[in-house]
């Protein structure tokens, strides 16, 4: 049977077919689907972890214990979970193990471009790069085998044009789930340095049966598949590269590299033989050009293109075609330019009205990774620093100590729910231990929201949405040994303004629970009846309300609020903003 | 690569089918929450309809936040690139004016840009910093070659009398059924097909689809 799937959703189907029994991730853009997806397959295990970390450890155990398992992240979560993938490559498996590693080039909704094939290269792992849902599926199958057969961890790269595109796809019988006997081997999965020698020499001789099996066996192992036309210029590319190839060059002879690391090198000496120019077209990194360079063999690649972003059929061919690009049907020199619409806080969104709190303070604030990073934005444009998931508590901490003290009575760190299970914990043991002063704003929007409102441990559902045990953040802290903690609900923007300078003159570390849940998700959802009306004989048009960007609220020609009550929310922000009482409850219950 | 359709086209009884040269490029240009991706979606069941090689090519992460989102759908016998090129789109449907202006280098000579009346002012336009462009259309109209097409719909007044604002891409969508020589049971079986899940919401989406092809008449 013949179905249409996101690239992410056939990676599902691929550990669903292949008889895969537990999956564990955190979520990440652009990887979230793949176990949202596992989630519809009853038979599978799975569950959002709390972090990248964990969910590599759960799999390796389960890999350990005899089953096939995989974890799915974004490019930035391999760094997370890049302490067990390393000495994974030595313990091999015993089921199968797939790492999913999903790379953004372009950075639709990341903090870096980083090439997620330098770590199949460092960790000594074989990898396999998938160019659309089709492929997404079988090489996942094909990975499972691999994975048993030469008893290593594989990785599999995407790319967000893979993930995020939707092609077709044949679907197959899964096979049964089947649970390999574990048996007690000390030298296989004890790592000390004993064993690990050992290890060391087996990866090393791995590596060299699969490159070899990789070139002698194409269609197999290798995954390749190669094109021959014309033999002025061959051109080896993989993944979503690929497919601009072969759009923009229909008449060239390609080798197209499924397992892309180790490469398969009298495949490719081969293929240069048989052409007159080689062109390497890689996005991000030059790892196989540089390969290649290495085994003595002349070729092109990014003379030719760059280091960054997304490619294009466009750029392909303008770097190696004669063919002209494409004339619009619109005369793009003869319109205005379209102002940016950059992405904005939610009508409703819980994190505006303790960002306008911070923004009046004027305080510095440290950030982290989630739909919170906005607050950087105008029009509040409170954030100083945002690096990655948890780091918003380590640099204030960094700010403290920097300045013996100073700086932390102006200066907050901020993070969400989701991001502070995932690695703020382990920076708030080391604040309060090592005496720091800092202000901590746990921002408890009740979900995961940026990747698109996943469930996490604060939560109270797991990822089937059953109930399921929740953290209490203020208990945790409270554990760890914070003295000062407050819960303020962030819609009282007033409030919240005061807590904080209360919190900030304290010499301890102080947690600052700012708690609404999403608007977007059920328990967000505010009453239709408490939708802001507008009394315009109370408004002084003064504009504050309007500096604050709500989506539901604009300004009329008379300068006064107009509320949209399709978007309204009914978050009541704005009502508390006014000083003059012109906005007020009293939407109308339809 | 410009290729025909050659298999049989179910009919509806109201006459042939010039269906459309392959492949068919379409580019779905909206705001996050307009429903761009449902709508990408939809024009994947079509293509898997007729019996065709289908890619549709979504950003998500930016897109439930009010960003500018872009979806590209391409039907052919094979298709390679997931992505629409400059000037290569067949149909430009701009769910919002401004996007419609911020994409339409896609579309490509004698192709057909609907665009919806909506407009939806950015941040920087919120905040003094920018202007929204006036007569959008108007500037289509002049800047286009002799044999493109510029249509305006009012999609949201369709979608509201269809009862919901959200159902704006079902409008649009009937609006290209119209106009791109696809059978209608095709479109409609689609409909159904992506809200197989939520089957209460099929009545007002098939009738916000039909609206849709009303407008073109």
């Amino acid at each position: 049977m013949k179905q249409i799937l996101l690239g992410n959703e056939a990676i599902a189907r691929g550990a669903f077919e292949a008889g895969v029994k537990v999956v564990s991730s955190y979520p990440g853009t652009p990887s979230t689907e793949i176990t949202e997806s596992i989630a519809q397959y009853d038979r599978i295990y799975c569950e959002w972890a709390t972090n990248e970390k964990v969910g590599a450890e759960v799999a390796i155990g389960a890999s350990i214990r005899g089953a096939r398992a995989m974890t799915c992240m974004k490019h930035v979560g391999v760094n997370v979970a890049a302490d067990p993938l390393f000495t994974a490559s030595y313990i091999g498996v015993n089921g199968g193990l797939v790492f999913v590693a999903a790379d953004d080039p372009g950075m639709h909704s990341s903090q870096n471009e980083q090439d997620s094939r330098n770590y199949a290269r460092a960790a000594k792992l074989p990898m396999l790069e998938p160019s659309d849902s089709q492929e997404c599926k079988d090489f996942v199958k094909k990975a499972y085998e691999i994975s048993e057969q030469y008893d290593t961890p594989v990785m599999i790269r995407l790319h967000t044009r893979v993930s995020h595109s939707r092609s077709v796809v044949e679907l197959e019988e899964p096979q049964d789930i089947v649970i390999r006997p574990y048996v007690k081997d000390v030298n296989k999965y004890v790592m000390m340095p004993g064993m690990a020698i050992r290890r060391h020499v087996f990866v090393e001789d791995r590596m060299v049966r699969l490159a070899k099996d990789s070139s002698e066996n194409p269609d197999g192992t290798g995954l390749h598949r190669i094109t021959l036309n014309s033999t002025s210029v061959g051109i080896i590319t993989s993944g979503a590269a690929y497919q601009y190839v072969a759009e923009a060059l229909p008449d060239a002879s390609i080798l197209k590299l499924g397992m892309i690391w180790p490469l398969p090198a009298s495949l490719i000496r081969d293929f240069a033989a048989r052409v007159n120019r080689l062109v390497i077209i890689e996005e991000l990194d030059s790892i196989i050009e540089t390969e290649i360079r290495a085994m003595g063999i002349a070729c092109e690649g990014k003379d030719l293109l760059t280091l960054q972003g997304e490619y294009s059929a466009r750029m392909i061919r303008e770097a190696l075609s004669d063919e002209p690009n494409h004339a619009g049907g619109i005369a793009q020199d003869m319109l205005p330019a379209s102002p940016n619409r950059p992405p904005v806080m939610c009508a409703g969104c819980p994190h505006k009205g303790l960002f306008l709190a911070l923004s009046r303070l004027r305080i510095q604030v440290t950030g982290d990774i989630g739909c919170y990073t906005l607050g950087a934005l105008p029009p509040t444009s409170a954030m100083d620093a945002c690096v990655c998931m948890g780091a918003s508590i380590g640099m204030a901490h960094g700010f403290d100590k920097a300045t013996d003290g100073q700086d932390s009575a102006h200066t907050v760190c901020v993070l969400g729910d989701s991001t502070f299970l995932h690695s703020g914990i382990t920076n708030v043991v080391n604040a309060v231990y090592n005496q720091s002063s800092i202000t901590i704003l746990i921002l408890d929007n009740s979900i995961t929201g940026m990747t698109g409102h996943q469930q996490n441990a604060t939560t109270g559902l797991d990822i089937r949405l059953r109930p399921a045990p929740s953290v209490n953040l203020e208990a945790l802290c409270e554990s760890i040994g914070v003295t000062s903690i407050r819960v303020v609900d962030p819609v009282d923007t007033y409030l919240c303004q005061q807590v904080i300078k209360e919190e900030l003159v304290k010499k301890c570390v102080s947690v600052i629970v700012a708690r609404r849940p999403c608007a977007l998700i059920p328990i967000g959802k505010g009453r239709k009846e408490d939708r802001t009306v507008v009394n315009k004989d109370n408004c002084k048009a003064c504009g504050l309300c309007i500096k604050m960007m709500c989506p539901a609220l604009t300004e009329g020609s008379d300068k006064k609020p107009i509320i949209d009550a399709a978007t309204c929310n009914a978050c009541g922000l704005c009502i508390n903003l006014c000083r003059y009482g012109a906005l007020t409850k009293g939407g109308r219950k339809e | 690569m410009t290729a025909t359709l050659n298999k049989q086209i179910p009919s509806d009884g109201k006459g042939t089918y010039n269906l459309p040269a392959l492949p068919l490029n379409i580019v779905l240009a909206g705001v996050g929450g307009q429903g761009t991706l449902v709508a990408g979606k939809l024009l994947g069941s079509v293509a898997i309809k007729l019996g065709l090689d289908v890619k549709v090519s979504e950003v998500h992460g930016m897109s439930q936040r009010g960003g500018s989102v872009i979806t590209y759908v391409r039907i052919g016998n094979k298709v390679f690139s997931p992505i629409i090129e400059h000037g290569t789109a067949d149909y430009c449907l701009a769910f919002e004016e401004l996007e419609g202006l911020r994409w339409s280098g896609l579309l490509k000579k004698g192709g057909t840009m609907i665009i919806n009346s909506q407009k939806i002012r950015p941040l920087p336009v919120l905040m003094g910093k920018a202007e929204y462009p006036q007569d959008i259309k108007e500037l289509f109209v002049k800047a286009s070659t002799d044999d493109s097409h510029v249509v305006e719909i009012d999609a949201l007044a369709a979608a509201f009398a269809a009862g919901s604002s959200r159902a704006v891409n079902m409008v649009m969508l009937g609006a290209l059924s119209y106009i791109s020589g696809i059978p209608l049971p095709v479109w409609e079986e689609s409909v159904m097909d992506v809200f197989a899940q939520k089957e209460k919401l099929i009545p007002l989406n098939l009738q916000a689809f039909h609206f849709g092809r009303d407008l073109m008449r």
